[in-house]
Formats: structure tokens, sequence, C-alpha cells
């Protein structure tokens, strides 16, 4: 195929062609940012959190009296591990996504304090006996808390418990101490210190941002108001049932508190509710854009087939094929959208740099721009097609007229 | 002539249907989104009391040790009891108050209805008068109740609603936290936006229910709900707030000309000095004063996504107006002939150039219409969302006006060139080729 003919007609057209080019830019340029954009909320909603999200049901109480919590925590789970269906209960202080968080930064020496720089700002979950069962922790290393930890550990209105010991995170454990084993070390707050009893598979913090996503730290308490969430774990199909034979329960039991409940999907979908609400958008305003642009392409290059309906019949006189006529166009549009492409990465790249300063937007990966050059060539392409065959059409004879 | 060029317009427009409906449709997808996330922009980063909000401020004070000290860093957000509270007593600004949120158990005497809780304010009785918060029944509490610790509380039409089915209710008793309360007041519908007195509370949060003084809240210690920053010994412990080195309330100041701002910002320098003098404060005066409008924007209230979505949809704009230009102009140079008549039969350039701009405008309105429609939807979608903004989302008449002239502006804009280019045709080939 002779490509010399194709620049030396688009030199005659320059305004239609540079039209094409720019809106070729421009929906490459929106089209990678927008699908990055989407990736990062689709990473985001798909985060894994290593509890049993299934089974999980959460029954929150408001209202507890805290002269009374010590007795009533006992008489509550007893209530609640006779619902029929609960496999395990159990309170703890906040859970996973409840936007709950009750933070504190650490450090590795026992002189740390929480306002030192080098610090490391670890999410706090208070579990009373039988919670690592009930949430569905998963054990990688060492052991969960025994009864004794349980019991001799009171918060006694300070903000950290009295306990000597935690459980972690794996990705907590490798950012406190990178290539070494955890369990047996010790993390500082001055005067608190907690050593590291065991290891548990990544759980999602209570609130998650780019940088702080698992570092989450569990720890036993025993009768404090703060454990005011009642973890039921169940069958997925009995879990409903369970929730509201639940808040009834709590309700006759203490009539001055408020129990709510809610399943942990339920949590987790609330959650990123908004999140899933902009990638859905943003799908949205892709699909259209490119729709768009197609439409736009249509419309000039079957402008242009009309403008040279002359030179189509007299290529076809002179001995063009349907398929030369056909191709020609094809591969004028592709020299277009090359020129649209290559800009538009460079444009792409600006932006995904400007939104990254001012947005909370990742860098793209690289790969979304050939990603991004390939679906425009082929929307290109496909939009080209129409006006093409048409153009093919035209007769030999249309040459011999004078119109 | 104007009517002639748009009877003309109509016309071309009618001849090429499908490419007329391409243009239309390009503008007014173009229009519709960018104007659902203007619309949501403009309802987020609105004056939440227009006309009085250049008259409130918010003082900032630097209470912290030298502990993590950067200079020029942007003081607590917050304020500790002992400066909330000799700042409210100084009574340098017209009007002042003092303030936290919380959430109380509210108890009904009313048989067959259960204890709920409810969000609470806890502040100084000058907070009604200074927001202008409209009453339906009753008023607020007075300065004597703040210091008498008394038990009144101000609770919203939706609270009066749903207790005392809409009544007159004030001199009526509250059961809060196990504590009898007296109603001296009902508010009317009350939902400024975004909620800019206390802005850890959801920015655009519905207002609480139930308003009780501070110093009574304090004293039932009644549960509190917020931010809390604390340094040195302050360890957030509830029982002992009031003298811990702890920033946990909001203290909002009226000051009615330029003059008492910036009398109140020395008054603030002078008090810094004299707190460090006492020993109190340890860092270099450091006291800020922004205004409403201000302290929004150093929160940054308008949420990302929403700035994001904006960018997109104006990005998303200019991909449908440069499309919108290819068009216009296939169509505009497919009338060479006709153009060309028009020239050789006396009219000047410029009188062609009008006659295509008039098109274009004539496409930008349709489009402005269509662009309407699908903003209605689009703003209908957004209301749907589980954001707390949502039911925010309507157009008013600013944003009606707007999107027409966006549409038509738009059009206009991009008829230029394809109408320039269509102008330079020499009458005398397009006749002859005729």
């Amino acid at each position: 195929m002779e490509i010399r003919p194709v620049f030396a007609s688009l030199r005659k057209h320059r305004i239609p062609a540079m039209l094409i080019v720019l809106e070729i830019a421009l929906a490459c340029a929106v089209l990678c940012n927008a699908v990055s954009m989407i990736g990062q909320r689709v990473n985001d909603v798909r985060l894994s959190n290593a509890i049993d999200e299934q089974g999980v049901a959460v029954v929150s109480v408001d209202g507890n009296n805290p002269a009374l919590i010590a007795s009533d925590i006992p008489r509550n789970l007893a209530a609640l591990r006779g619902i029929a269906g609960v496999q395990a209960a159990a309170v703890v202080s906040t859970l996973p996504l409840s936007h709950n968080n009750w933070g504190w930064s650490f450090g590795l020496t026992p002189d740390s304090l929480l306002t030192d720089k080098d610090t490391t700002n670890i999410s706090m979950y208070f579990l009373g006996q039988g919670g690592p069962e009930a949430l569905g922790l998963q054990l990688l290393q060492g052991r969960f808390f025994n009864g004794d930890e349980y019991a001799g550990s009171a918060l006694n209105g300070s903000p950290l418990p009295s306990t000597h010991v935690a459980v972690v995170t794996r990705r907590l454990a490798e950012q406190l101490w990178p290539g070494q084993p955890a369990l047996g070390k010790t993390f500082y707050s001055k005067p608190y210190a907690y050593t590291v009893v065991g290891v548990v598979a990544d759980v999602l913090r209570p609130s998650v941002n780019a940088t702080n996503v698992y570092q989450s730290a569990f720890f036993p308490l025993s009768g404090d108001a703060s454990l005011s969430h009642y973890v039921l774990r169940s069958a997925p199909q009995d879990r409903d049932r369970v929730v509201r034979e639940a808040e009834q329960k709590l309700a006759d039991l203490d009539g001055t508190t408020v129990a709510k409940g809610v399943s942990y999907e339920d949590i987790r979908t609330r959650y990123f509710a908004n999140t899933s609400s902009m990638a859905w958008l943003l799908v949205l305003v892709c699909v259209v854009m490119l729709a768009v642009t197609a439409l736009g392409i249509v419309g000039l290059t079957s402008f242009w087939v009309g403008q040279r309906r002359r030179q189509i019949g007299i290529r076809r006189a002179v001995g063009a094929s349907r398929g030369h006529i056909r191709q020609y166009f094809q591969t004028e549009n592709f020299v277009l959208t090359t020129a649209g492409v290559v800009i538009g990465m460079g444009l792409a790249f600006v932006l995904n740099v400007y939104l990254m300063r001012h947005y909370e937007m990742r860098m793209m990966p690289w790969y979304y721009l050939p990603a991004g050059a390939i679906a425009l060539w082929l929307l290109g392409q496909l939009a080209v097609l129409g006006p093409a065959m048409r153009a093919a059409a035209v007769p030999p004879v249309v040459a011999t007229r004078s119109v | 002539m104007f009517g002639y060029y748009l009877d003309l317009a109509l016309r071309s427009l009618r001849r090429n249907k499908m490419l007329t409906a391409l243009m239309v449709l390009a503008i007014a997808l173009g229009i519709g989104a960018s104007m659902t996330t203007l619309t949501v922009l403009h309802v987020l980063s609105g004056d939440p009391l227009p006309g009085k909000s250049g008259t409130l401020f918010y003082p900032q004070l630097d209470p912290q040790d030298m502990d993590g000290y950067e200079p020029g860093k942007e003081p607590p957000r917050q304020v500790t009891w002992i400066d909330g509270m000799n700042l409210l007593h100084a009574q340098r600004g017209d009007r002042q108050a003092l303030m936290t949120g919380g959430a109380v158990p509210v108890q009904p005497t009313q048989s067959g209805m259960d204890p709920f809780y409810s969000d609470a304010r806890y502040t100084t009785g000058d907070f009604f008068a200074m927001f202008q918060v409209p009453f339906l029944y009753g008023r607020g509490w007075s300065a004597s109740d703040d210091e008498g610790k008394a038990r009144v509380v101000v609770i919203t039409r939706t609270l009066n609603d749903k207790l005392f089915a809409g009544k007159d209710s004030t001199g009526q008793t509250l059961r809060l936290s196990d504590t009898a309360f007296r109603i001296v007041g009902v508010l009317d519908s009350w939902r400024p936006n975004p909620h800019f007195y206390d802005v850890n509370m959801g920015n655009y949060a519905a207002s609480e229910d139930v308003f009780v003084p501070l110093a009574t809240a304090r004293e039932l210690r009644m549960d509190r709900n917020g931010s809390m920053d604390c340094w040195g010994s302050g360890g957030g412990d509830e029982e002992h707030l009031e003298t811990a080195t702890c920033v946990w309330l909001q203290f909002w100041v009226q000051l009615d000309s330029p003059a008492k701002a910036a009398a109140y910002k020395d008054y603030l320098v002078h008090y810094s000095q004299e707190q460090k003098s006492l020993g109190r404060f340890e860092r270099p005066v450091n006291v800020r004063l922004p205004n409403l409008m201000e302290w929004l924007d150093i929160n940054k209230v308008v949420p990302g996504d929403v700035r994001l979505q904006t960018w997109l949809a104006l990005g998303f704009l200019l991909v449908c107006l440069v499309n919108t230009v290819g068009l216009m102009l296939a169509k505009f140079l497919r009338r060479a002939g006709e153009l060309g008549v028009r020239r050789a039969l006396g009219a000047s350039k410029r009188e062609v150039f009008m006659q295509l701009l008039v098109e274009a405008g004539v496409i930008g309105l349709a489009g402005g219409i269509g662009g309407l429609l699908l903003a209605f939807l689009g703003l209908w979608l957004v209301r749907r969302q589980p954001s707390d903004y949502a039911s925010l989302a309507h157009l008013d008449v600013s944003m009606l006006l707007i999107t027409f002239l966006l549409a038509v502006g738009a059009s206009l804009l991009a008829g230029l060139l394809p109408a320039w280019r269509a102008c330079q045709i020499t009458p005398a080939l397009q006749l002859k080729s005729q």
C-alpha cells in the first residue's frame, strides 16, 4: 500500500485532519486517566480482609453503663450464644471498615513517645475473650491470647490497655521488623510496651487510606465500656435471622441500652458505597466519550468521502479495486489515529502528574498507555469502516460525469 | 436579518437530520455531564450563611509545647477548654460561642416509644443568634443559663414532630441520659451546608437534633463526639477534659466590621503573649483568624472526588466540543455551493459568517435543552447515591441560566472555526464547478 498519497491529501485538508488528531488525543488523555481512576477504585473495593466476612454479623450497643459493664458483658454473651446457629460470639471495640478508628503511634525503643517522628501509627482492636474465633482471624504464627491475659487487661480511663501482649497483622510485622521474625519482639509508647505473641493474616483498619491499609494490632481486654460491639459468627444462611434475634435479646435484657445489628457484608458495602458509585460514573463517562469520538470520526470521514467522490471515481476508472479504495481510507485513519495517540499519551501523562499532585490519585501503570493506544486504533478502524465501504462502493462511472 | 438567518438555519438543519442530531447530541452530552458535576460542586462550595459569613471568624491559637514544633505550621484547628472559656468570657467579639458535638440517649416518656440516640451539640447560648438559627417556638437560652448549668434544651423541628407531633412543646420536659430537661425552644427547619461550625462531624451531615448548654453537658458527662488532639501529659480522659492539654472545642466569634476583626487579632496576639509569660503557652505566638469561607477552604470541605469529577466532566465537554467543531466543519463545507451562490448574489463575508454563527447558536440552544434534561437525569442519579451530600444536589435558577449560557457559548465557540473556514470560499470557483 502506497502511503505517500495519504500524506499528500492530508496536507490539502489540514483543518479536518487536525481536528481528528485533536479529538483522538483528548479522548486518549481522558480515557487513560479515567480508566486508571476506575482501576484504583476497583482495587480499593476489592481489598482483602482476613476475617470471616460472610459469616460475621455485629450488634452494637449504645448506652452501656460503665459501672455494670463487667457483669453485663458475660450475661449478654451467654444469651447471644444461646441463639440457634451462633457458632461463636465475643465483644470487640471496633471492626475493620467501621470508620471507628482508635489509632496510636508506636516506636521500637522503650523511650518512644506518641509524638516522635519515626513512629508507626497502628489501629488498635481491643478484643474480649473469644474475639479471634468470633471474627475468624487467621493465625499465621504464634498464638492468640490466653484467659489470664484477657482477664488481666483493663483500660481504666487510660488510652492504652494494661496488657503486655499483642497480635499484629503480617503487613505490620513486616513494616516494623523487615526481614525478621516478629514473634517475641516488642513495640513501645512510653510507658506502655507490648510483646508480639502472634501474627495473623492481614486485617483492614477501621478506615483505610492510600498508605495505611493493614497496620492493625489486636489487644486483649475485659470489662470495659469501649467493648460495645458484639460479634456473632454463624453460617451465612443463618446470619440475618441471628442478627434480628440478637437485637431482640439484648433489648429484652436491658431496657436502657439501644442495640443495633448489621451483617459485616453491609458494613463493607456501606464503606465502599461512594467508591463504587464513582467507579460506575467513570465507566459511564468513558463509554459515552468513546461513542462521541467514534461518531465524530464517522461524521468527518463521511464528509471527506463525499468531497472526494470524483477522485475516487477516477482512481476506480484507472484500475484501483474496491479493496484499494477501502484500504486507502483505513490507512488514512490509521495515520491520523497514530498521530492522535502519540500526542494523547503525552497529554495523559501530564494530566496524570497534575492529578497526582492535587488529588488522591496514584501513578498510572505504564501499560495503560499502549492499552489506550490499541483501544483508540480499534475504535478508529471501526468508525472508519462504514464510510470506507461507502467510498469503495463509488462506481468508476462517476469520473466521467461532471456532476 | 436575524429572522431570515434563523429561517435559513432551521432549513439547513432540517436538511441533514442525522448530522444535526449528532451535533445536538454531542453538545447535550457534554453540557449534561459538566452541569451535573458543576451543580454538585456549586452546592457543596456554597456559602452556608449568605450575607453573614463575612462577619463570622474562627480564631486559632497554638497552646502546644515545643515537641514537634515547626515554624510557620498551622495552629491546632480547635481550642482547649481553658482558652475557649477565656476567650468566651473576655467578650471581645459582638457575639461568641464555644461548642462541641456529642450524642445523647433520648428517653421519651410517651408510652410505646423506645429510647434512642440523637446527635447533640453542646454550646453556649450565643450560638443561635450568631448563626441566625430560625426558631419555630420559644428561643435559645441565656448567658445565666450557661453559668448556672441550667437543665434546658433546644430541639429541632424533626425531633419535635417525632416526640410532640409538631405541637408547641416549650416548657415541657424531655429526659436525656436520665436527667429531666426543660424544652425552651424548637428550631424551624435548619440545615446549613456545609455543616461549617464543626467540620469533624461530616461536612454535609444533617444538623444535630438536640442542643444543650455546654457547661450542663460537661457536668452530666454527656457523651462527646468529634476529634481531639493532645500533647504533653494530655491523655484524653473524659473526666478531666477541663484541665487536659487537649484541643477538642470549636470557638466562633462574630466581628461586625474589619476594624473589629483587626482589633480581635491583636487581642489574640496579646492573649497568647500573656499565656506565654504565664508559662502555659511555650511556642512563639502563632494566631490566625480565618473567616467562615476561609475556614471551609482550609478544611477542604469539598470532597476531592467531586473536584476530580468536575475536571473529568470539563475534559469530556472539551472532547464533545472538538467533535462538534469537526461535524460543523463537515456541514458548512458541504454547503460550499449554496454559500457560493449567496456570496455571488452580494452577501458579504461578514453576513455569511453571521448566518453560519446563527446556525451554530441554534444547535447550541437545542443542545442546551438536551443537556438540561440530561443534567436533571444526572442529578437524580446523584441524589440516589449514598454520600451525605447526595440529597443536596438540586439545580437552582442561576445554574439553569449557566447551563444555557454555557451551551450556546460553547457551540458559538465551536462554530467560529468552521464558519470562518466556510467564508473563505471563492464564489467564482464554486459557481464554476456546478
